[in-house]
C-alpha cells in the first residue's frame, strides 16, 4: 500500500493504467449499451422503456460508488495523512457527481411512462437528490480549501460525514414505503431475468472502468498542478 | 522510553469512534422518520386510523384481480387496493399510466370519503422489482416465477 502513496510511482502507473481502463471502459460500454439497446427483447410490462435500465441502474451505482470512494480516501487522508488520498478524494467527485445526475434524469424519464410522472419525493428518490447536492457542496468545499491554502482534512471529515446518506440511499426502500420498487438484486438472488441481467452486468463493468480511468485521469492532471505550482514557487525563489 | 502509542492509531481509534456515533445518529434519524418519510398509507394503516375526511393522502397497495371495473360514463374506473389485511374500494376519473394492471401495484393520491371509497385524482403505477421478457408473459404468474427461480 504504502508504495503506491509515492506519487512518482503512483504516475509511473498511472500513465500506461490510465489509457488502459478508459479504452476497454468504451469498448465494454459499446458493446453492453448496443446489446441491451437491440438485442434484448422488451420487457412484460414496461415494453422498449426497459432498455433505460442499462443506463439508470450502472449510473445508480456509480454514483453511490464514488462517495463510498471519497468517503475510503478521505479515512486514509486524515488517519495515514497519505497526500494521495486528498488527490483521489477530489479526482472521484466530479465523475460521482456526473453519474449521479446521469442517474437521476434517465430515472426521471423512465418514471414518466412507467409510473405516470416525471419526480415524486419518495425516500429513494429524495435520498438519491441530497447525494448530488452532497457533491456539489464537497466539489466547491474541496475547491475553496485548495484556493485559499485551508486544511485539507475539511473536506476529508465531510466526505467522512456525507458517507452517512450512502447506506441510507440502499435502504430507503426497504425501510419506507416508496414508488421506487425494492431492490432486485440482493446477494445470491436476482428478480431479474438473465436476458436483462447479462448485458447490465456488462455495462455496469464498462461504466466502472470508465469510472477508474476518469478518476486515474483526473489525479494526473491535479498532480500535474501541484507540481507545477511547486516549481513556479521555487522559480521565484531562486529569482 | 516510547510506550505511548503512535499518532497514526490514535487518530484511528478517534475516525472510528466519531464514525459509530455519526452511523447512529444517522440510524436513529431514520428510525425517527419511519413513519413520517413512507410516501403512502396501507389499506390496513387507513382502516385503523381513518384520516379526517377531505384530507389529502395517498393510499397505496396492490390492485384486487377482478376488481376493475368502467362506469358508465366511460372515464371512471372503479376498483380495490388490498394489502392482504384490508380492502379499500378506490374511484378515479382520467388516464391511467401504462403500468397500471390488476394484480400489480398502485399509490392512489386523493381523499377518503365518509362512506369508506378513497376518491383519487392520481394515480400512479408502482413496479414491482421483476424483470421479465414479453417470451415469458403468456406463462402464468407461477410459472414465470419458477423459471425466474431456476436461473437463480
Amino acid at each position: 500500500m504504502h508504495g503506491f502513496a509515492n506519487p512518482t510511482r503512483f504516475l509511473k502507473l498511472a500513465r500506461w493504467l490510465t489509457p488502459l481502463l478508459l479504452g476497454s471502459g468504451l469498448v465494454v460500454a459499446a458493446i453492453a449499451l448496443a446489446w441491451g439497446l437491440f438485442a434484448v427483447p422488451p420487457d412484460r410490462l414496461m415494453g422498449d422503456t426497459v432498455r433505460i435500465l442499462f443506463i439508470h441502474v450502472p449510473a445508480a451505482w456509480l454514483g453511490m460508488g464514488g462517495w463510498t470512494a471519497i468517503a475510503i480516501a478521505s479515512l486514509v487522508e486524515l488517519v495515514w495523512r497519505h497526500p494521495l488520498a486528498t488527490v483521489a478524494a477530489r479526482a472521484a467527485a466530479v465523475p460521482g457527481a456526473g453519474f449521479t445526475a446521469i442517474c437521476l434524469l434517465t430515472g426521471s424519464i423512465w418514471a414518466r411512462p412507467t409510473w405516470g410522472t416525471w419526480w415524486v419525493w419518495d425516500g429513494r428518490l429524495t435520498s438519491f437528490l441530497v447525494l448530488l447536492f452532497l457533491y456539489f457542496a464537497y466539489i466547491a468545499l474541496a475547491g475553496a480549501v485548495e484556493r485559499d491554502g485551508a486544511s485539507s482534512r475539511i473536506p476529508a471529515i465531510f466526505g467522512l460525514v456525507g458517507a452517512v446518506n450512502v447506506p441510507i440511499i440502499n435502504r430507503s426502500v426497504v425501510w419506507w414505503n416508496s414508488l421506487h420498487q425494492p431492490p432486485s438484486i440482493t446477494i445470491g438472488k436476482s428478480a431479474i431475468d438473465p436476458a436483462f441481467l447479462w448485458p447490465l452486468l456488462a455495462a455496469t463493468i464498462g461504466f466502472s472502468l470508465l469510472f477508474g480511468g476518469i478518476v486515474l485521469a483526473r489525479m494526473r492532471m491535479l498532480l500535474a498542478d501541484i507540481q507545477a505550482e511547486a516549481r513556479l514557487r521555487r522559480k521565484a525563489m531562486e529569482a | 522510553m516510547n510506550t505511548g502509542i503512535k499518532p497514526k492509531h490514535q487518530r484511528l481509534v478517534l475516525v472510528v469512534i466519531a464514525l459509530v456515533a455519526l452511523v447512529g445518529a444517522g440510524l436513529l434519524a431514520a428510525w425517527a422518520l419511519r413513519s413520517q418519510a413512507s410516501y403512502f398509507f396501507v389499506p390496513s394503516e387507513m382502516q385503523a386510523a381513518p384520516p379526517p375526511t377531505g384530507q389529502a393522502v395517498r393510499l397505496g397497495g396492490m390492485v384486487e384481480e377482478g376488481s376493475l371495473k368502467t362506469m358508465q360514463d366511460g372515464v371512471t374506473i372503479a376498483f380495490i387496493v388490498g394489502d392482504g389485511k384490508a380492502r379499500i374500494p378506490v374511484r378515479y376519473a382520467g388516464i391511467v399510466p401504462d403500468l397500471f394492471v390488476e394484480g400489480s401495484g398502485v399509490v392512489a393520491e386523493g381523499r377518503l370519503e365518509p362512506d369508506g371509497t378513497f376518491v383519487a385524482d392520481t394515480l400512479l403505477a408502482k413496479h414491482d422489482e421483476n424483470y421479465i421478457p414479453r417470451e415469458l408473459k403468456d406463462m402464468t404468474e407461477a410459472q414465470a416465477r419458477a423459471a425466474v427461480a431456476e436461473t437463480q
